[in-house]
């Protein structure tokens, strides 16, 4: 946490390039109390691990068949997944007001981002690994989409978002679209990624806009990425870089054991 | 030649292994389901953290999502046995309202014939077709929470996402109020757990 502010208060100062090494760091440093925290939340049975009188040891092995599940059940999803399968779009007089604000922290610890020295880093698979000013994102063709959100923890909002169709961005940064994964570092210190078939999903927007507004900071300036396809955790606030890899990145809850694919 | 079969063993170890997979597995959905409805409750109330399976949410959507193959494969295991040996239409059925309320009085008067366990009474049949029923609707409306783009039809048969949780949520609520008489039944003829264990 503390290593987060740090940042945030330190980003304004810096150079993109001292930022992505400063992320790069405290990414590094706060992954081993990631891990804690997965020890810390652990997968017990509650009253069924004292009724059944199971070890810290079989327990251990239930984690582990149970992540295997879960790994089943991203490929599960992955063939269900339809590409020309739209998410419901709905009218405007349907949108949530006033729109949830939800992350991993209080909305007052959002970043603070100053949106005219911030540049997008665009790296891995990728024919032209560049940072993007904000100016340069809303040059780009914009799109609009009112769409539900759907949080893991079962609750649902229907939001406006508007933005830069993802597709056409990776088009843009000639992305190696057979590569396997899309991912995302956030300013929040959030990190997570996704299957190339989302990331060209044609609703899937690199989000610029709230409501016809610039997007605010409490619902991740200067950019989110909007996935109506996935849940909420799937959709990353705050983005500060984008890559391209066939190397599983993971992801800030993925790792501690929400499912990986996460579709709806 | 199944007569026989039925008179000699009250219940095929097929049944009996089936029921006792299907009980763990509704236990484990419905206690971490419990875990995953305290996330976000519906209603203004919470399940108390000691009957809830999981831990954290995460580790709740683990156990729901891995319990779920199970008693999906289970059940259509069921019920391809069911119809294939004919124990469905031999068990289940003929079975017509008036049996059942007929069936229900005599229960209620504690006046209904326990001697036969190879016959279920009426007001039996109509419980556990029930149940079953209870079963494929709790799977309908949780493959429209955990799928409701990509089964669009699901979502709008179940009234949308929102709505598709609520019917989640009491189809849990039967087969909960369904298992609890179901226990108590047991308790009240407890030559029926002897069945459904040693088939006899």
């Amino acid at each position: 946490m503390n290593v987060r502010k740090a940042l945030s208060s330190l980003q304004g100062s810096l150079t993109p390039a001292d930022q992505r090494e400063l992320v790069k760091e405290a990414t590094g440093l706060l992954k081993p109390s990631a891990r804690r925290l997965v020890l810390r939340h652990g997968l017990t049975m509650g009253g069924l691990a004292l009724l059944t009188g199971c070890s810290a040891t079989s327990s251990d092995e239930a984690e582990r068949l149970l992540m295997k599940v879960s790994r089943f059940n991203d490929k599960v999803q992955a063939w269900l997944f339809d590409p020309n399968r739209m998410a419901p779009t709905y009218p405007e007089s349907m949108i949530t007001r006033p729109f949830p604000f939800n992350a991993y922290y209080e909305e007052f610890e959002a970043p603070v981002i100053d949106g005219k020295g911030f540049f997008l880093q665009v790296s891995g698979l990728v024919r032209k690994r560049d940072i993007w000013s904000l100016e340069q994102l809303n040059a780009l063709p914009q799109e609009e989409q009112i769409t539900r959100h759907i949080c893991v923890e079962g609750w649902s909002a229907i939001g406006r978002w508007g933005g830069v169709r993802f597709s056409n961005f990776l088009e843009r940064i000639g992305a190696d679209t057979t590569a396997r994964y899309v991912g995302f570092r956030c300013a929040d210190d959030y990190f997570t990624s996704i299957d190339m078939p989302t990331a060209l999903h044609r609703q899937t927007l690199l989000a610029l806009t709230y409501d016809g507004q610039t997007l605010p900071r409490k619902y991740g300036f200067p950019m989110k990425l909007r996935i109506p396809t996935k849940l909420g955790y799937k959709n990353p606030k705050h983005i500060v870089e984008i890559f391209v890899t066939n190397d599983y990145p993971g992801g800030y809850w993925e790792d501690q054991g929400y499912n990986w694919f996460g579709g709806s | 030649m199944s007569e026989e079969t039925t008179s000699a063993v009250r219940q095929p170890a097929w049944v009996r292994i089936s029921h006792w997979v299907n009980a763990l597995c509704v236990l484990v959905l419905v206690t971490s389901g419990w875990r995953i409805y305290n996330a976000s409750p519906i209603f203004d109330f919470r399940f108390p953290k000691p009957l809830v399976l999981g831990g954290w949410l995460g580790g709740a959507l683990l156990w729901h999502f891995a319990a779920m193959w199970l008693l999906v494969g289970n059940a259509a295991g069921y019920l391809l046995l069911n119809v294939f040996t004919g124990r469905l239409r031999r068990r289940f059925f003929p079975l017509s309202a008036p049996q059942v309320l007929a069936d229900l009085r005599a229960a209620l008067r504690g006046r209904l014939d326990h001697s036969n366990l190879a016959q279920y009474n009426a007001v039996q049949k109509a419980a556990y077709l029930g149940a079953w029923a209870l079963l494929l609707v709790v799977v309908l409306s949780g493959l429209a929470v955990w799928k409701s783009v990509q089964l669009p039809l699901l979502r709008e048969l179940m009234g949308g996402f929102d709505n598709a949780r609520i019917v989640h949520f009491f189809a849990m609520g039967g087969l909960v109020l369904f298992s609890a008489v179901h226990v108590l039944m047991v308790v009240l003829v407890p030559s029926t757990l002897r069945g459904m264990v040693l088939g006899r």
